[in-house]
């Protein structure tokens, strides 16, 4: 599999490059959890992803480049999870969301090519499929809607649900949504709520929409990959990143540190460009068929 | 009051549920891409032993239930109650019908039981994996009658009626498997 990636790549001339796992900064997304350690007394994290340094070399030297590391993510561990795992992640110069959702299309098939071919791509918009499986309008719906739906189809809430959409949005997500898509396909779901864009442009879309250029990669209702049209706005990113500690506060987690070289390359100017991350694991467990992530793990983790 | 929160969930855990105590039977953690993550989580009522599913929100705490096994031994019954003593310590519980379920089909007296304890409650009683029981009533078995697939019931002397093979007579003692209710031998 690494092989075909590489080769991949090669031919379409993206450059491999390998950044530090090791970070001053840990990850401001309120759910996700930074692995700490220490080097002497300065407290370091390791990577839940290795977007901020790869963006960091964009913003240097524009080249389209891709990485296969490990990242990390404390309390993530589960049949689809595993708190360490490999990423492929890489970025497009030029390249928009679409295109880029093209071209993992084709790494996959060149990937599928010593298994099972595992079925079709379709593409579904975010607001098409929860118009479709939930009937609600995610960019406009409230809590009282997304409630009201859930109590007609008799779901028991979870606990302790606030009053953020986004949170509804994602229970809806994991219990109706996933499991209605097709489980023989691949499906693109794209233009997520503005309010998930996380690192994406916020843009509007041909339906007047104010969406994140943002679309994930399914199989089944197995997570696969996370793309963006990268936010090249340092003001807009910073914002969003002291948003995202003021909600971990609220949590009660622990506020992240913010990474500053990452926002200062912003400022300096990143390229135009879309980039996307795949967990290989979990394509790999798809591609040979397996059931669980550990039979494609070659130590699970509570043998390590 | 002790609570869990969800990423200390596993197999086994007792919590609160609904107002009953419950233990997890499977622990699932799904997220949706980026985003909350959820925990999908199978739990058996330990008061009814339905299982049902739930899904909490990720970093919820859920009260925990106070329940733990004990090791007993069955004394008797008062008819009302059934009255089990801890080896070590002498001390004794009183288990209503309810806690006591279908072990009372099992269980003669001196038999080492597991009884589960809620808030220092009797929740239930899970009796030995096989019990050793004689035969208080039963058909005498007709040599090649074997239309009811070569079995007739017995009833034993606890009460319990069983599937047995047609050689069986009234006074043998056998060996049953109480998970199933079947009879494994004779003793």
């Amino acid at each position: 599999m690494l092989r075909n990636i590489r080769a991949f790549f090669e031919q379409r001339g993206v450059l491999e490059v390998e950044t530090p796992l090791l970070s001053s900064s840990s990850s401001t997304d309120p759910n996700l959890n930074s692995f700490a350690t220490n080097y002497q007394r300065n407290e370091l994290y390791l990577n839940t992803s290795p977007e901020h340094c790869m963006k960091r070399l964009l913003a240097a030297y524009g080249e389209p480049i891709f990485q296969v590391c490990k990242s990390f993510r404390d309390d993530e561990l589960g049949p689809f999870h595993n708190p360490e795992f490999t990423m492929l992640e890489w970025y497009r110069p030029g390249l928009d969301m679409f295109e880029l959702m093209d071209e993992l299309g084709d790494l996959v098939r060149t990937l599928e090519q010593n298994h099972q071919p595992c079925g079709l791509f379709e593409r579904s918009s975010y607001a098409s499929v929860y118009q479709r499986v939930v009937g609600i309008d995610p960019h406009t719906a409230t809590t009282d809607e997304c409630r009201r739906c859930a109590v007609e189809r008799g779901l028991p809430l979870p606990a302790g649900m606030g009053e953020t959409v986004d949170e509804w949005l994602d229970w809806l997500m994991i219990e109706l949504v996933m499991p209605s898509l097709a489980t023989d396909r691949y499906t693109f779901i794209y233009d997520y709520p503005a309010s998930q864009a996380a690192l994406a442009n916020v843009y509007h879309n041909q339906q007047g929409q104010v969406v994140a250029a943002r679309f994930e990669l399914f199989y089944g209702k197995i997570e696969l990959a996370n793309g963006f049209d990268e936010l090249r706005d340092a003001a807009e990113q910073r914002r969003r990143f002291d948003r995202e500690n003021v909600e971990r506060s609220a949590r009660g987690l622990r506020a992240a540190h913010v990474d500053e070289y990452f926002l200062n390359a912003l400022e300096r100017g990143l390229p135009c460009c879309s980039g996307v991350a795949v967990g290989l694991d979990r394509l790999l467990m798809i591609l040979s068929g397996a059931p669980v992530l550990e039979q494609v793990l070659t130590f699970p983790f509570r043998r390590i | 009051m002790a609570s869990y929160n969800t990423n200390e969930f596993k197999n086994g855990l007792k919590i609160m549920l609904d107002g009953d105590p419950c233990s997890i039977t499977e622990n699932i953690l799904v997220k949706p891409g980026k985003g909350q993550a959820f925990n999908r989580v199978k739990v058996k009522n330990l008061k009814t032993g339905r299982t049902l599913e739930r899904t909490f929100k990720a970093t919820e705490s859920v009260e925990s239930a106070d329940v733990e096994d004990r090791d007993v031994e069955y004394l008797y019954t008062d008819g009302e109650y059934w009255h089990f003593m801890e080896p070590n310590t002498y001390e004794q519980h009183a288990a209503d019908r309810i806690a006591v379920g279908d072990a009372a089909k099992w269980i003669k007296g001196q038999e080492g039981c597991v009884m589960t304890l809620w808030n220092g409650q009797p929740l239930s009683i899970t009796p030995p994996n096989f019990a050793e029981l004689s035969v208080t009533q039963t058909d005498p078995g007709l040599k090649g009658d074997t239309a009811q697939g070569g079995s007739k019931p017995a009833v034993l002397e606890t009460g319990a009626e069983v599937k047995v093979p047609l050689f069986i007579d009234e006074g043998d003692v056998l060996k049953i498997d109480t998970r199933t209710g079947e009879y494994v031998s004779r003793a």
